[in-house]
């Protein structure tokens, strides 16, 4: 990790892992939150949604076991676990518009206090990328965010609006920043639990809107 | 079963009467999937004026393999119908992304869900319908929202190809698929959809009839040529992704 502080990359999957209930049907999006699959979190039954159809996915194969027919939305080729299925395209959609994912977590450049996200256009960007984040975005049941909490020029990325396009619009219930696990509320964060090293007023100075405070704030466990 | 030969003796005969100004969709989600021989194919035989519907341009990952941005690259190409016209990592670059940049090349940017519900409701005979998805973002400006039930909807248009170009595990002669494991992805919603469908089959093709009815992913009826995929080298098949730095 470069120079930030309080959680690395790890520990903020880590955490957000932990928000899964038993039974969930659940997408990773790329980047840190397929790391969310790393995390123990003992017998949680988790089925793990790819959105090119791989429904069931496990762990990343071993060096030398890899089927290369067989990779989850990052690209990784991964293994199945027992009782995985496999369906089409049009069909893995159809599981998330049609409301069957009970979780969604993916990266953004941006999360408004409002619930809204960015993550797919930089400014002054002709096109995108927007792959399945919009779907997702609309129609899972919950949409997690992960994302480190400033820019490297030190502005927050939790924020009164998003002036970046968005992803979809007042849909992110939990995010989960290396400083810390928060809930928008529309006037501004509501800060859950502080990563270690971290200060209230820290956090305050580099968030948008009105920060307000769990009683009896936690710090975040961190494993290992 | 009396009908015509399906099977063609090569990729190039495959694709030798594709038009100039063809839409052409390629299934593929990475790598598994990709008709990676039929795209190559198409570079030879040099149609131009093409519009190409795929998840992705390509480029992003190594090894490189034929992708849309090869075909952009050869010139070939009018327009894009994808998910991504820029990498998922702000900090790569495509190969497609500067000919998109500097006007040489058209795309219309899609999200998957829609793009792949497109490709179906085309094969299923809708003319459009009405999706969650991009409602109150860019993409939906100007365009035709409705409320149903309370809630705000985006009209999105069913979208018919030429040629589908796909890659399946086991083909009978009859044109019936099985796919393995993640290579099924677009390639079925595409073969609805398509006027023909070209398949580039992993395994030996088998009698019609080989394939229990019960066990067949799409049906021969989508599938119009299939070519038998030739041993490496002469044969391109998924390689195993190289690891990048962060």
């Amino acid at each position: 990790m470069s120079g930030t502080k309080g959680l690395n990359r790890q520990q903020m999957a880590d955490r957000v892992a932990r928000e899964f209930q038993d039974g969930w049907i659940v997408n990773l999006g790329v980047g840190i939150p397929t790391m969310c699959s790393n995390t123990d979190i003992g017998d949680t039954d988790i089925t793990y949604h790819s959105e090119n159809g791989v429904i069931g996915y496990g762990a990343v194969a071993a060096e030398g076991h890899e089927d290369l027919n067989l990779v989850n939305a990052g690209g990784q080729n991964v293994t199945l676990k027992p009782g995985a299925a496999v369906v089409h395209h049009a069909d893995s959609f159809g599981v998330i518009r049609g409301g069957h994912i009970d979780a969604t977590v993916m990266g953004a450049y941006q999360v408004s206090m409002n619930g809204d996200f960015a993550n797919w256009k930089l400014k002054g960007q002709k096109g995108g990328g927007i792959g399945g984040a919009m779907d997702l975005a609309a129609c899972a049941k919950r949409v997690f965010i992960i994302l480190e909490h400033v820019t490297r020029d030190g502005g927050s990325r939790l924020v009164t609006a998003c002036d970046l396009p968005v992803t979809a619009r007042g849909v992110v219930t939990l995010v989960a920043t290396n400083y810390g696990l928060f809930e928008p509320t529309r006037t501004g964060f509501h800060l859950r639990e502080i990563a270690p090293g971290l200060t209230v007023d820290e956090i305050r100075a580099v968030t948008g809107g009105v920060l307000t405070v769990a009683d009896g704030l936690k710090q975040i466990a961190v494993g290992g | 079963m009396t009908q015509k030969s399906k099977l063609r003796g090569s990729f190039a005969e495959a694709v030798a009467d594709i038009p100039d100004g063809s839409t052409i969709a390629f299934g593929g989600f990475a790598m598994p999937g990709t008709p990676f021989n039929l795209i190559k194919a198409l570079m030879e035989q040099g149609a131009k004026r093409l519009t190409l519907i795929g998840n992705t341009t390509g480029g992003a990952q190594k090894p490189r393999m034929p992708d849309i941005g090869m075909l952009v690259e050869n010139g070939q190409v009018a327009k894009v119908i994808c998910a991504f016209t820029a990498a998922t990592r702000p900090t790569d670059t495509l190969p497609f992304t500067k000919y998109y940049e500097s006007g040489e090349v058209e795309a219309e940017l899609v999200p998957q869900g829609t793009l792949a519900e497109r490709l179906r409701a085309a094969g299923a005979g809708i003319p459009a319908f009405y999706t969650p998805t991009a409602v109150g973002t860019e993409l939906a400006e100007g365009r035709e929202t409705r409320m149903i039930n309370g809630r705000e909807y985006l009209l999105e248009y069913a979208l018919p190809v030429d040629y589908a170009f796909i890659r399946a595990s086991t083909a009978d002669t009859a044109g019936n698929l099985r796919f393995h494991r993640a290579q099924r992805n677009f390639c079925p919603v595409m073969a609805t959809a398509a006027r023909v469908t070209i398949a580039e089959i992993d395994n030996p093709i088998v009698a019609a009839g080989s394939i229990d009815p019960d066990d067949v992913h799409t049906s021969g009826i989508y599938v119009h040529r299939l070519v038998q995929i030739p041993p490496e080298p002469e044969g391109l098949w998924p390689a195993k992704r190289q690891e990048r730095k962060r």
